[in-house]
């Protein structure tokens, strides 16, 4: 029969607001709807069943379920940056000028070319991918993989960032209920009673739940239950709110929709609620499952309890004649529902051989045909229904009449909704008296005490009649998991069990036949419950034809893993406020408005941002890099070093203490001098390496690496407080407390006598390696004679807030000097002419010190050290690990960084061997050539031998093994 | 995401506050240790599911190193406490034997156990 309107009912729908019409789109088409519906009840009630097509074989489907478990009627809504794929038509309330979009097919919804895979579908079973494109294998990359690809994929993602804003809150509760329904709602009330905080979350932004539409009397009920509630204190209600996930210690994230249905009212579009439950009572209800008999995936075959939902909840008819099929009383009520309504209902098909309760007793009083141990044979029709066959349940499937009709509203018994009490450890158990996996209340989810902290009430605990008073006796239902019974094979294969990924009795039992006898396989083999439903729907139907075909119980089989999140959710509202700007924290030195204002060209190190460079009008940061050098090297510069990181470390035991974190001996450091410190791991491996300062008798400044500062001082308390805890020793992280600049240069002593100061500067007064404390510039500063760069060398630490005044007059007093500051890359181009190695660069965590040669900063004469005793493990000792050289390109060319020198032969893997790899490589502007580092094996013993550098393009670059200091070898100018 | 109390501050801190710093009670050993000993020092690690000993710090709270006792397996806590101590303290190791009455420590030499 075909499908004929008016779609919307004239009467009915308690939630829909008739006075208010809403417009929209779909595909195109200008549409209008009621305030109150969704866009699947809109689209019904413009007639519209064909909502969308499955994902494998592009069959044509409608909508299967009301609720968040829909496989089919997935839309694209809204455009540009809001485009968001795999949307519930059933769950998104509609909203005016809505903009949606079926998926999946092209060059339309109604002739889709794809669907050309449902006439191919008999070659497609189960497995067919993994079977067919392994063979031949260079086909798979080049031909199969490409294709597949393409296709791949359901909806298409958004190309457009997100313009809307999504947000993040705490909450905390003794209780949290998950689910608003009446079963929610009684256990908030005693949770309430027993004391405490309690917060309902209700996914739907309704209450209630199914008993208002399921039992008259039902809205008042919950009504009242609700006045109770919003009475007291403690008690927070949320709606719209989909509780996700429950993680480690009552740890539940939920999300609520704020202004989804209104994007530019200037508020968050959805929060997302960070919980933390001391118990949770998950009142989540339960799912109603489809039936298996064939051609069960035709538009207009629908779960019962949505068919009432549309009728009762919107006013909209799916259709005009309705045929039920069920195994158990509670689909009488869609039947009763429909007669109400003024559809007409040929027949309830129901497979039991007996049906006499009170609701199959009522449906016969309204004069609705009953047949008992019946079942559909086939579903007639294509992009519609259009009748079904009907047959004995216990037979084979021969035909005994066939029925008219343009909806088949279909019950295979209800699933509790289990996920929460899943997602943290708890176990379920099959009730076989209710054909259904539920909470095994002696195994639930534990919290930090070893109590179980989730409790579950209501249908999600298989208690299905749960509305109290409001409910009547029903029969049992009776498993019904292929109908009819014993149909062939012919008829199996058209039984859908995953409608969005088209998954079929068949393919499970393929799946079973070739040996998939683990559920979790028989999945992934299958892609059972893998859409975007997650299984909700039908996952167990699925198990059960499995078990079958194993030929076991269903507690035997299992179920596959449950994992958050329930529905899904978006990436933005996860990411929320931390995106952009406030992604991560900036650390901004207390210079960085003048380098800001200088044109400085950014690096980001850590969460600091130094000046990479500082290029001039016309400069690119190449050329800007080698002028900062020559201007250095022959005049002087500045570098904001205020991101070192700068550790305190004070008391009686503190220079023990160093002796053990450093290699070489800081304790007989004295007072006012400096001296150069290497910081290995228990693994022996070199971790940081800085200039420590012997402050007092009992007080060192050791300085890190830029990135090392946080990491090295929790190395220190980690030592102090977990092992040497005895031990009288303070530390303190200064890093940000102090601005530092390095001033660099043969004229670098010019200028700082050029400020007004009580330091004595000379280098009699400061040599190399010393420090002096006093005022500088008006300032009080400490001057340490330290260089990275091997030039005549200043460091100067002032408090944070006057670092910018220093710096500034140190500009103003070197102008005529030609004074420049200099960014991070000039720093490294100058310590490797130097020689200097660089964590990092040099260091990989793998690197020993004694790999770059700094035997001179290990001491001999300590009895330990963190990392000695790795340092004497074979491996580390063992002669041929890979030492640090200089590399000098035989070309004019710079050897990329990480470049790999090769050795003779080649490996197992027939790969050339290697015997040694460059770890920093510039071009010197101070010497006019190109410069590297590397390790090499035997790599010191080498000198003048040359290497090979295999590039990616096929030609070879020519290296040979230098000292690795390029500059000054003597130290003349750093010391001078 | 594992709540534990601070034994230091008291703050109930939220795993995002903690840095983790794997198995507690180590013995350190030195430049005299044997190689098969420091090799178990270094790398040789219980990995037990059930009862589990091991460091937090409340990184981003008081900064103190602490030592936590729980089960790896069902994440219950049996308690925290404070990090300079070789062995968990009297008062953990009998809230661990109340919850897991088969549980037995393994560095008291008792009888009919091996350390």
């Amino acid at each position: 029969m075909t499908h004929t309107p008016p779609f919307r009912l004239p009467a009915g729908g308690r939630r829909i607001d008739r006075a208010w019409q809403v417009p929209f789109r779909f595909d195109g088409r200008h549409l209008r709807g009621l305030t109150g519906d969704t866009i699947a009840s809109a689209l019904l009630a413009n007639g519209q069943m064909l909502m969308g097509r499955s994902f494998k074989y592009h069959r044509p489907r409608g909508p299967m379920a009301s609720g968040s478990e829909e496989p089919n009627a997935l839309l694209g809504l809204g455009q540009g940056g809001r485009f968001e794929p795999n949307q519930r038509a059933t769950t998104t309330p509609l909203t005016h000028g809505m903009i949606t979009r079926s998926q999946n097919c092209w060059p339309s919804l109604e002739a889709d070319i794809g669907a050309i895979n449902n006439w191919l579908s008999p070659v497609f079973p189960a497995g067919f991918y993994y079977k067919t494109f392994i063979h031949p294998r260079p086909f798979w990359k080049h031909v199969f993989e490409p294709i597949i690809r393409r296709s791949a994929g359901l909806g298409r993602a958004p190309t457009d960032p997100d313009p809307d804003r999504y947000e993040q809150a705490y909450a905390f509760a003794d209780t949290v209920v998950v689910g608003g329904g009446i079963a929610g709602l009684t256990a908030a009330r005693e949770a309430a009673d027993a004391g405490g905080t309690v917060l309902v979350l209700e996914q739907d932004g309704h209450w209630g739940g199914r008993t208002p539409t399921d039992h008259d009397g039902g809205q008042a009920a919950i009504d009242a239950a609700l006045a109770d509630l919003r009475g007291r204190k403690g008690v927070t209600l949320r709606r719209n709110t989909m509780a996700t996930g429950l993680y480690d210690h009552g740890y539940l994230i939920a999300r609520e929709s704020l202004a989804d249905h209104d994007p530019n009212q200037g508020i968050p579009r959805q929060r997302l609620w960070r919980i933390r439950a001391g118990r949770v009572i998950a009142a989540t209800g339960a799912l109603e499952r489809p039936l298996s008999f064939a051609c069960n995936d035709v538009p207009g075959v629908m779960l019962a309890s949505a068919v009432r939902d549309f009728i009762a909840d919107f006013g909209v008819a799916p259709g005009r004649r309705i045929v039920v099929v069920t195994n158990n009383d509670d689909a009488y009520r869609t039947a009763l529902t429909a007669h109400a309504a003024g559809l007409e209902v040929p027949a309830i098909i129901d497979a039991r051989p007996l049906a006499d309760g009170a609701l199959p007793q009522a449906a016969r009083d309204a004069g609705i045909t009953v047949l008992t141990g019946t079942a559909i044979a086939k579903v007639k029709g294509a992009k519609h229904v259009e009748g079904v066959v009907l047959c004995s349940h216990q037979g084979d499937g021969r035909p005994t009449q066939t029925i008219d009709c343009d909806v088949v509203a279909m019950s295979g018994g209800w699933s509790p909704v289990v996920h929460l009490y899943s997602h943290c450890g708890g176990k379920l158990i099959w009730d076989e008296g209710q054909s259904m996996f539920r909470p095994d209340p002696d195994r639930p989810p534990l919290g930090a005490d070893g109590q179980g902290n989730v409790t579950v009430a209501g249908a999600a605990n298989g208690d299905l009649r749960c509305a109290g008073d409001l409910e009547h006796p029903e029969a049992p239902t009776m498993p019904v998991w292929v109908m009819p019974a014993r149909a062939p094979y012919t008829l199996r294969a058209k039984m859908w069990l995953d409608f969005q990924n088209d998954v079929k009795v068949t393919d499970v039992e393929l799946a079973a036949q070739e040996g998939y006898a683990s559920v979790e396989h028989t999945k992934r083999y299958t892609t059972l419950g893998m859409a975007t439903d997650q299984g909700k729907l039908s996952n167990i139907n699925g198990l059960a034809v499995l078990s079958n075909a194993l030929n076991q119980p269903i507690q035997a089989t299992g179920t596959t893993t449950f994992r958050p999140p329930y529905t899904p959710l978006t990436l933005a509202t996860i990411a929320a406020e931390a995106k952009d700007d406030a992604f991560q924290p900036l650390r901004k030195t207390p210079i960085h408005a003048w380098h800001e204002t200088h044109g400085a060209s950014w690096e980001p190190v850590g969460h600091w941002r130094r000046p990479y460079a500082y290029p001039r009008a016309g400069e690119d940061r190449h050329t800007a890099v080698h002028r900062e050098i020559l201007a250095v090297r022959a005049g002087v510069g500045t570098l904001d070093a205020s991101t070192l990181g700068k550790i305190i470390v004070k008391g009686p035991d503190a220079g023990r203490f160093l002796d053990m974190l450093y290699t070489n001996m800081m304790s007989t450091l004295p007072v006012g001098k400096c001296r150069y410190g290497l910081m290995c791991n228990e693994n022996g491996f070199l971790m940081d390496d800085g200039v420590v300062a012997r402050l007092s008798d009992d007080t060192w400044l050791c300085h890190t690496t830029t990135g090392g500062a946080d990491r090295i001082h929790g190395h220190m308390e980690d030592w102090l407080q977990c092992e040497w805890w005895d031990w009288k020793v303070y530390t303190a992280n200064l890093t940000e407390q102090f601005a530092q600049i390095a001033v660099a240069g043969p004229k670098a002593r010019d200028v700082l006598e050029r400020l007004s100061g009580t330091i004595d500067l000379s280098a009699e007064a400061l040599p190399f390696m010393q420090w002096a404390e006093g005022e500088l510039a008006g300032i009080p500063a400490r001057v340490f004679r330290i260089s990275f760069s091997g030039e005549l060398s200043y460091e100067i630490a002032v408090p944070a807030n006057r670092g910018l005044e220093l710096w500034e007059a140190l500009h103003l007093a070197g102008a005529d000097l030609g004074i420049t500051p200099y960014g991070t890359e000039a720093m490294h181009v100058m310590r490797a002419e130097k020689g200097f190695i660089m964590i990092g660069d040099e260091t990989d965590g793998t690197i020993i010190p004694q790999d770059l040669g700094l035997d001179w900063a290990i001491s001999k004469k300590k009895a330990d050290y963190i990392g000695k005793r790795a340092q004497r493990r074979s491996h580390m000792t063992d002669g041929t690990r890979w030492k640090l050289v200089g590399l000098e390109s035989l070309s004019d060319k710079v050897i990329p960084d990480g470049a790999y020198a090769v050795a003779e032969g080649v490996n197992g893997n027939g790969q050339r061997k290697t015997q040694g790899r460059v770890t920093s490589s510039y071009h010197s502007p101070t010497l006019g050539k190109p410069i590297a580092m590397g390790l090499v094996r035997h790599g010191p013993s080498r000198m003048g031998q040359v290497l090979d550098f295999p590039m990616p393009d096929g030609t070879v670059m020519q290296a040979r093994i230098v000292d690795p200091v390029f500059y000054d070898k003597e130290g003349s100018r750093q010391n001078g | 995401m594992l709540i534990l109390t601070c034994p230091y501050c008291g703050v109930n801190a939220e795993e995002t506050e903690l840095h983790p710093g794997g198995e507690a009670h180590l013995a350190r050993i030195g430049p005299n240790g044997t190689d098969d000993e420091f090799e178990a020092y270094l790398f040789a690690r219980k990995n037990a599911k059930g009862v589990h000993f091991e460091r937090w710090r409340h990184a981003y709270g008081c900064g103190k190193w602490f030592l936590a006792a729980r089960c790896t397996a069902t994440l219950q806590v049996f308690g925290t406490y404070r990090a300079q101590t070789p062995h968990p303290p009297a008062d953990i190791v009998e809230a661990i034997r109340k919850a897991r009455p088969d549980w037995t420590p393994d560095w008291t030499p008792a009888e009919g156990t091996a350390e």
